[in-house]
């Protein structure tokens, strides 16, 4: 009943959202026409994308940055090197040749040059014709962001956990004391009447570990200044691994019922199997997927409405939009923050109702 | 298109930093937290468990006191009420073999004074015929002192003797 009830509330702030895109587009070209002298034109899809795509440096104020290292796997080994070198380039114009190799970086994207080459050149597909991606493992801004989660996380937990085994009689103090409410929330609210009294232990660390990895992470990137503000819970390599962990876990805890329900559905007519079985059985990757999208979605549907909002003002340059445009900033922010504990709550809620249907027993 | 191209770089990350994160969350945080709490939770369950026990127990002792107490008052009332029979019947047996003794002694007494009554009557009669015969020895004595008179006690006599 949340879900569906949060979702009209998704669809709803996504509706708003191209609305004011279009909006946007529409403004920015009558401007266009108008200011045609103007030689530094506001983009907003540029500012956007910037945003939310990853980076291989960290962006702090006007042209202040943080560099990160950039890890290459090539033909010549391990490559690796301060994006620095780069020096902000982001055009493919900045050649860094490391162990004879030559590298650029186009819109975040690192690839290595062909000998003779000395800019990376597109088909009409944009594949590259004189240059190739090399495996990228860099700490890029989204990795350098879950690494600091991972600090904060750890910090959070590991003080709990000496809160509780400090004190004589179990309970918890400092921030022990706000984490066991949530803790306990996740099992007695998540784990247990999804997975059972029975098996639910098992699966309570990957549930916790999960809903606090997604809703720190989804907390990081709602603080819009360094050193957060990374869009990696918006960011799908990010939710399509988690999604994959619990894909994985789902498939290993499976029991033969899980198997035979979803093949050979029991009670039901000899065609209504044939039929309801291929759809069962892509149903189980669906479920992944949609914990993928769902995600992936609306927490980069968040980012882009604040950020649209925030355009807004560049665009009409007119001090009421300005003012209206923070208002409608703080108000979708505020809503982000319950959006993004609730994301956290959604993937880890059906993390731990796929486990349930896995263990379920003929009954 | 770019955004929803998931990058090796960031899922590589990503599996690495989660399962570090689980690894050492599950050893360092999960399981002293969790173990803390469902040892606090067995702790208050088991403590309550053990008020409403001693409240059972409680109650178990008031309700065998309360029952101890009323057994004790029964047993009083039929004790008293045997004793208070026990006494009308020590009364009602008294008086009974009062009586019977009482009847008995009278019995006897009448026994004996009939016994001794007859023995007066036997002895008096003894007497009254050994004073007859001296009676009788003296009048013969004296009747006998002259002819006369014996005769006419012989005639007497045996006008007597006619008569029967």
């Amino acid at each position: 009943m949340k879900t569906t009830k949060f979702s009209i509330n998704r669809n709803l702030l996504l509706g708003a959202f191209f609305l004011l895109s279009i909006f946007a587009v529409k403004a920015s070209s009558i401007s266009k026409e108008k200011e045609t002298t103007s030689d530094d034109e506001f983009d907003t899809k540029e500012l956007i994308f910037h945003h939310i795509t990853d980076s291989h440096s960290f962006h702090i104020a006007g042209d202040l940055a943080l560099p990160l290292p950039i890890i290459l796997w090539t033909e010549n080994g391990l490559v690796t090197f301060m994006s620095s070198e780069f020096h902000h380039d982001i055009d493919g114009k900045t050649i860094v040749e490391k162990n004879g190799l030559k590298f650029v970086n186009v819109h975040e994207k690192i690839y290595q040059l062909e000998a003779g080459a000395s800019s990376v050149a597109f088909d009409a597909e944009h594949h590259p014709t004189n240059a190739k991606k090399p495996l990228n493992i860099s700490i890029t801004k989204n990795v350098f962001s879950m690494f600091l989660s991972m600090a904060f996380i750890l910090l959070i937990f590991l003080l709990s956990a000496r809160s509780y085994k400090r004190s004589n009689n179990n309970m918890p103090s400092g921030i022990g004391k706000f984490m066991e409410p949530i803790v306990l929330f996740i099992r007695d609210e998540v784990a247990i009447p999804n997975i059972g009294e029975k098996h639910y232990g098992r699966y309570m660390p990957f549930l916790l570990t999960l809903f606090f990895f997604i809703w720190i992470n989804n907390v990081i990137g709602l603080i819009p200044f360094f050193p957060f503000s990374s869009n990696l819970s918006g960011n799908i390599a990010f939710t399509v691994t988690l999604a994959l962990f619990t894909f994985i876990i789902t498939l290993f805890s499976s029991k033969k019922y899980y198997w035979k329900h979803m093949l050979w559905m029991p009670g039901l007519p000899v065609p209504m199997k044939l039929f309801l079985a291929p759809i069962e059985f892509m149903g189980m990757f669906i479920k992944p997927i949609a914990l993928t999208i769902r995600l992936f979605a609306n927490i980069t549907a968040g980012h882009i409405i604040v950020l649209s909002l925030i355009s807004l003002t560049f665009i009409f340059k007119n001090y009421f939009v300005g003012v209206g445009s923070v208002v409608f900033v703080v108000f979708i922010s505020v809503i982000e923050v319950l959006v993004v504990a609730i994301q956290a709550y959604i993937f880890t809620m059906l993390s731990a109702l796929y486990f349930g249907q896995a263990l379920e027993e003929e009954h | 298109m770019e955004l929803i191209t998931p990058e090796f770089g960031l899922i590589f990350w990503t599996g690495i930093s989660f399962l570090i994160l689980l690894f050492i969350l599950k050893k360092f945080a999960w399981k002293p937290i969790l173990n803390s709490v469902n040892t606090r939770e067995q702790s208050i369950k088991d403590a309550l468990a053990a008020a409403e026990a001693a409240k059972r127990e409680m109650e178990n002792l008031t309700a065998d006191n309360e029952r101890i107490l009323k057994e004790a008052r029964a047993e009083r009332e039929t004790l008293l009420k045997e004793a208070r029979e026990i006494k009308t019947k020590m009364i009602a047996d008294a008086e009974e073999d009062a009586k019977v003794k009482a009847d008995k002694l009278i019995a006897n007494a009448q026994a004996a004074i009939e016994t001794e009554k007859k023995a007066a009557i036997s002895e008096l009669k003894a007497q009254v015929a050994n004073l007859s015969l001296d009676i009788a020895e003296k009048v013969v004595k004296a009747e006998l002192s002259n002819k006369d008179k014996q005769l006419k006690l012989v005639e007497d006599m045996l006008g007597d003797a006619k008569l029967n």
